[in-house]
């Protein structure tokens, strides 16, 4: 009850290491993310599967998707740059609304405004 | 004759990067170079521009494409290194002391698409954290995941990043 | 013997990525405070869009990738609206 598509075997070998390396990856980040202590520090954990384990899964599927229908299928290049481009914004605006909140409540450990 | 033809281009293209950009955001999202592919790029790569002329957005001019090129490289490597980097010390637990905090940064820089493109890259980077950038006094607040050293936090963006970004933009 | 190998990095690379789910939505019901919860939002976003990809190399078809893409806008937007209604109160001044 297996079900996946037929690669010859060199490219099964590299896709199914590519699709462990980004998902462990990602899982990696999400403990980080479980396990951490502050805020501050926990907004680093995410950027682990959006950037690195994210490629990885994305070039797997790529590498896949190639060797199967044996043309260049680029549209995962696009999930990519979208992801590295807007997880850094979101976190950016995330941290700044936290910064707001933790010093208009003059919690200990935020640097005051400058 | 190439003044003629610079101002032609101007009329039609506002934005000429921004074309490029979307003919290859078309292209990439059909997954084909078909003609009817093409001439649906064209036409939104001619058209969709002009949306951001009454905005008054300004042009991007980049200076230098080799530094283009270096600094995607130096990217892609700190953000593979400090992947691991990261990934290492969530792994390791509480086995060893760590410790996280904010760094003040003097920035140079003033270039806004330059700001922009540093806060970009040091967000992705696993373990670097933008925080807080003061226009009138040009200062940086980063958060830093394994602060051991304050030096070397502020040469990495000062040595590493923005001497060649100046070169891109300024 | 290429349909196994491949078979079963995928539901070990499925299985890991549930579980971040699972651990991502945990850090969403628990906070502490509102910007965690946010947080673990946008990773389950992200997180749920490559366990969709991988889905798409499971059955070899190219419609998973559009429903990915979709996620990734929805996240994007999501996440940047309620991180400006945690600053300002509201999302559109």
């Amino acid at each position: 009850m297996i079900q996946a598509p037929e690669l010859p075997l060199w490219a099964a070998i590299v896709v199914s290491l590519l699709i462990l390396s980004g998902a462990s990856l990602t899982l990696i980040g999400v403990i980080g993310l479980t396990r951490l202590k502050t805020f501050y520090e926990r907004v680093h954990a995410p950027t682990l599967g959006a950037t690195l384990g994210g490629v990885l899964i994305c070039a797997g599927s790529m590498l896949c998707f190639a060797v199967l229908q044996t043309r260049v299928i680029a549209h995962e290049i696009l999930l990519v740059g979208f992801v590295l481009i807007t997880t850094p914004v979101t976190l950016i605006l995330l941290v700044r609304a936290a910064l707001y909140r933790d010093r208009a409540e003059d919690n200990p450990h935020v640097p005051p405004m400058e | 004759m190439t003044a003629i033809t610079n101002r032609v281009l101007k009329l039609v293209l506002p934005y000429p990067g921004l074309t490029l950009a979307l003919i290859l955001f078309w292209v990439l999202l059909h997954n084909s170079v078909s003609p009817l592919t093409l001439t649906g790029a064209v036409i939104i790569g001619l058209l969709a521009p002009w949306t951001l002329v009454p905005l008054k957005v300004p042009r991007i001019r980049i200076k230098s494409f080799t530094a283009c090129v270096k600094l995607t490289g130096i990217v892609i490597y700190d953000i593979i290194r400090s992947n691991f980097a990261v990934a290492a010390i969530i792994l390791s637990g509480k086995r060893r002391e760590r410790s996280s905090g904010f760094v003040t940064i003097p920035l140079d820089l003033t270039h806004s698409h330059a700001l922009a493109v540093l806060a970009i890259i040091i967000t992705s980077t696993p373990g670097t954290l933008w925080a807080q950038h003061d226009v009138d006094t040009r200062r940086l607040l980063l958060h830093v995941f394994d602060l051991v050293d304050k030096t070397e936090w502020i040469d990495l963006v000062k040595r590493r990043y923005e001497p060649i970004l100046k070169e891109i933009f300024e | 013997m290429s349909v196994l190998i491949l078979g079963c990095a995928l539901i070990a690379a499925q299985v890991m990525l549930s579980v971040a789910i699972v651990l991502a939505a945990w850090r969403v019901v628990h906070g502490p405070r509102a910007q965690d919860r946010v947080l673990g939002l946008d990773t389950l976003y992200v997180t749920a869009l490559l366990l969709i990809v991988t889905f798409g190399i499971r059955t070899g078809s190219n419609f998973y990738f559009e429903a990915a893409l979709v996620i990734a806008l929805l996240g994007f937007t999501a996440t940047v609206a309620m991180a400006k209604f945690l600053m300002r109160g509201e999302v559109i001044e």
